[in-house]
């Protein structure tokens, strides 16, 4: 019993040299697949490519408030926060951004990305001495943002601002890193994100 | 008993697989070969079985969304039957994994057995370690809690010193311009579907490799590896002094596995799971971040490169490391397989699990992050305070409340970013403490802008006092003998 089951029909060689209408088909199924493939492979990868495709020309990036002037006394450094302007109903919390706004002067203003040059950690600020730490590596900026010491190889990021009707705007969407900092902009801090 | 047999002899004459089983488990393997030595890929590849069934257990309630995962996680561990084991099992069943994949490769290059004719299952075996590593990061951003979304940041920032790519690179780990919704989906598809696939297919070949090529024979001095002749010799030695598989072999791969098995249960049951953390909302920035055990070397070595040297590091290192691991093979292909004859490969292998082993054990109390709370939270000894003048004490008020306490330690509590300063007097004189102090330097901020003068002068005459009472204070040479030549002076002037 298990030898017949074992037993599969053999193909008969001759008969595949010999009809070239069965090869034929062959190459053509073959040449199909192949085109069907190319074909669906740009829909993947421009699915693939989303997060680049839609961030194209800035547009991740948008004017989003943090606030009345008022809420922001001058020559302290306070903690705001923001809601990304790229958001999705699933992200929960991870869409709220806090970053550091200095108050110089009047409408001169620094805001800073939370993010440590570092490495990303977010920085804190210590009112007393002055200083931004970084609790992951050691980092330590002064109150401008310029580097004081530690591993960063640069000082913090910083957004650009604007005040408009009496309300502290900043440019803000991306995540600031070395890289999606430098590309856009010239200033030696200013934030991409 | 026959009507088994019957049921047995059906599904084998349709499968067809019965004397290749037999033939697998009979196959001869060198007698030595059957050695407690050789459990570790077994154990391994156990152990990936159980994450397998325990990460399937946990997807049936895990939500990937950054919105719902931490809570989801919550709910594991506290609303359903048994869901904590079940993540604890996962958890240390992680830990358990990449510790056997790394014993498994220390045992595999000090007996030589990356070598002809094996070279494919070491470099297939190179690609499982960096995949067991790809599991164990995208593991630990699902326990989507604040050490994973600032972890995630970490890997961000590394990938964002990439040149010329690094905005792509940034935006498509992410999935989007910022870590969020996108960016968990994604680590949830990875880590669930395309590593474990990979990995399924890449251990199937290693094993088949395994079988194909015969286990590697004891490593023996003086029993060289040619190309020429070893297939040769291999064969010779199993068929002389070969032992079945089964029974001689396999049963140290079963009691070993089993034992990893109850270990990781039993860390599971007593030690609990892994977290979560805080929750990730990255608005609340009191947070100290630390990446799980496995990448704390990379953390330490992150804090303690020169600046300019971490991109270089970070980007070319990888590839080198890398590079080396998939060459090795061919780089000494023959020759030698017994460390006895090896010394580079037994030192080379002894310093990178000493300075791994380093790294990991200063990344577990990070002692050059300042300690965000010291200033607020470590009292300065009352010792320091007894007998001292007002101005000396208001320095004292003066070092706490400035958080120098942050990264300088009095009493060994504080930060340990700076030097302890309970000595600091013996060698710094007062004009040096003053400039110290200003202008920083050493990796001291310099506090000139934020201390007025009077500060100044409080906080040196209080660090002027931090000094061991049988050791004076440092004192410049100079102004030591003007004041001495005051004293002279002021004495005679008195007669």
């Amino acid at each position: 019993m298990s030898s017949q089951l074992a037993k599969v029909p053999e193909t008969n060689d001759k008969e595949k040299r010999d009809i070239s209408r069965r090869y034929l088909f062959a190459k053509i199924g073959l040449i199909l697949n192949g085109l069907a493939v190319t074909v669906l492979t740009v829909p993947v990868v421009g699915y693939l490519l989303s997060p680049i495709v839609r961030g194209e020309n800035g547009r991740y990036k948008s004017w989003v408030s943090l606030g009345e002037l008022d809420e922001f006394p001058e020559g302290q450094t306070r903690l705001a926060k923001y809601k990304n302007p790229v958001s999705s109903p699933w992200d929960g919390d991870t869409d709220h951004i806090p970053c550091w706004v200095r108050r110089i002067q009047g409408e001169r203003f620094q805001v800073f990305a939370i993010n440590c040059a570092h490495l990303g950690c977010p920085v804190r600020w210590f009112a007393q001495s002055g200083l931004f730490m970084c609790p992951c590596h050691g980092g330590v900026y002064y109150r401008d943002g310029s580097r004081a010491s530690g591993p960063p190889p640069r000082g913090l990021f910083e957004y650009a601002y604007k005040v408009e009707n009496g309300k502290l705007l900043i440019k803000a969407g991306q995540i600031p890193t070395l890289s999606t900092t430098a590309r856009l902009q010239q200033g030696k801090t200013e934030c991409q994100g | 008993m026959s009507r088994l047999s019957n049921i047995g002899s059906w599904f084998s004459e349709r499968l067809q697989i019965g004397p290749a089983i037999r033939a697998t488990a009979a196959h001869e393997v060198p007698r030595k070969s059957a050695s407690w030595w050789y459990v570790f890929g077994s154990a391994a590849l156990t152990v990936f079985v159980l994450q397998i069934v325990t990460g399937v257990m946990l997807a049936i309630i895990y939500v990937p969304s950054a919105a719902e995962a931490w809570n989801s996680l919550q709910y594991l561990n506290h609303g359903v039957t048994l869901g904590w084991f079940l993540r604890g099992v996962h958890g240390w069943g992680s830990n358990f994994m990449v510790a056997l994949v790394l014993i498994h490769m220390c045992q595999v290059i000090l007996f030589g057995a990356y070598k002809f004719p094996r070279e494919l299952t070491w470099i297939i075996g190179v690609f499982l370690l960096l995949l067991t590593l790809g599991m164990a990061f995208t593991g630990q951003v699902l326990r989507f809690d604040q050490d994973a979304y600032w972890g995630l940041g970490i890997g961000v920032a590394i990938v964002g010193r990439v040149p010329l790519m690094g905005a792509f690179l940034v935006h498509m780990l992410l999935g989007g311009p910022i870590i969020a919704g996108d960016t968990l989906s994604r680590f949830f598809a990875i880590h669930v579907f395309v590593i474990p696939g990979i990995l399924i297919g890449l251990v199937s070949l290693h094993l088949l490799l395994v079988l194909k090529l015969g286990i590697n024979d004891w490593p023996m001095p003086g029993r060289v590896v040619r190309r020429s002749t070893y297939i040769k010799e291999y064969h010779e030695m199993t068929r002389t002094d070969g032992v079945p598989f089964v029974p001689e072999a396999v049963w140290k791969d079963i009691f070993f596995s089993a034992a990893i098995i109850v270990s990781v249960m039993i860390c599971a049951a007593f030690l609990g799971p892994f977290g979560p953390s805080g929750f990730p909302d990255p608005t609340i920035i009191q947070t100290v971040p630390k990446p799980d055990f496995f990448f704390r070397w990379l953390y330490a070595m992150l804090a303690l490169l020169p600046p300019e040297m971490e991109t270089p590091v970070l980007l070319i290192a990888p590839v080198v490391v890398i590079g080396f691991l998939i060459l090795l093979p061919f780089l000494s292909g023959e020759g030698e397989k017994s460390w006895k004859r090896r010394p580079i490969t037994v030192v080379t292998l002894l310093l990178t699990a000493v300075a791994l082993g380093t790294f990991t054990e200063l990344a577990n109390y990070s002692p050059w992050s300042p300690v965000m709370d010291g200033w607020s939270g470590d009292p300065v000894p009352v010792e320091y305070l007894q007998g001292r003048s007002p101005l000396e004490r208001q320095g004292a008020l003066v070092f706490q409340v400035k958080q120098c306490r942050n990264c300088h330690s009095l009493r060994g509590s504080g930060g340990k970013r700076g030097p302890a300063l309970d000595r600091i007097a013996t060698s710094l004189t007062h004009d040096q403490l003053v400039r110290q102090v200003i202008q920083g330097g050493g990796n001291m901020p310099a506090y000139g802008k934020n201390l007025n003068p009077a500060e100044v002068t409080a906080l040196v005459s209080f660090l002027e006092t931090l000094h061991p009472s049988n050791q004076p204070a440092a004192r410049d040479a100079a102004q030591a003998v003007v004041t001495q030549q005051e004293a002279a002076g002021a004495a005679a002037k008195n007669h």
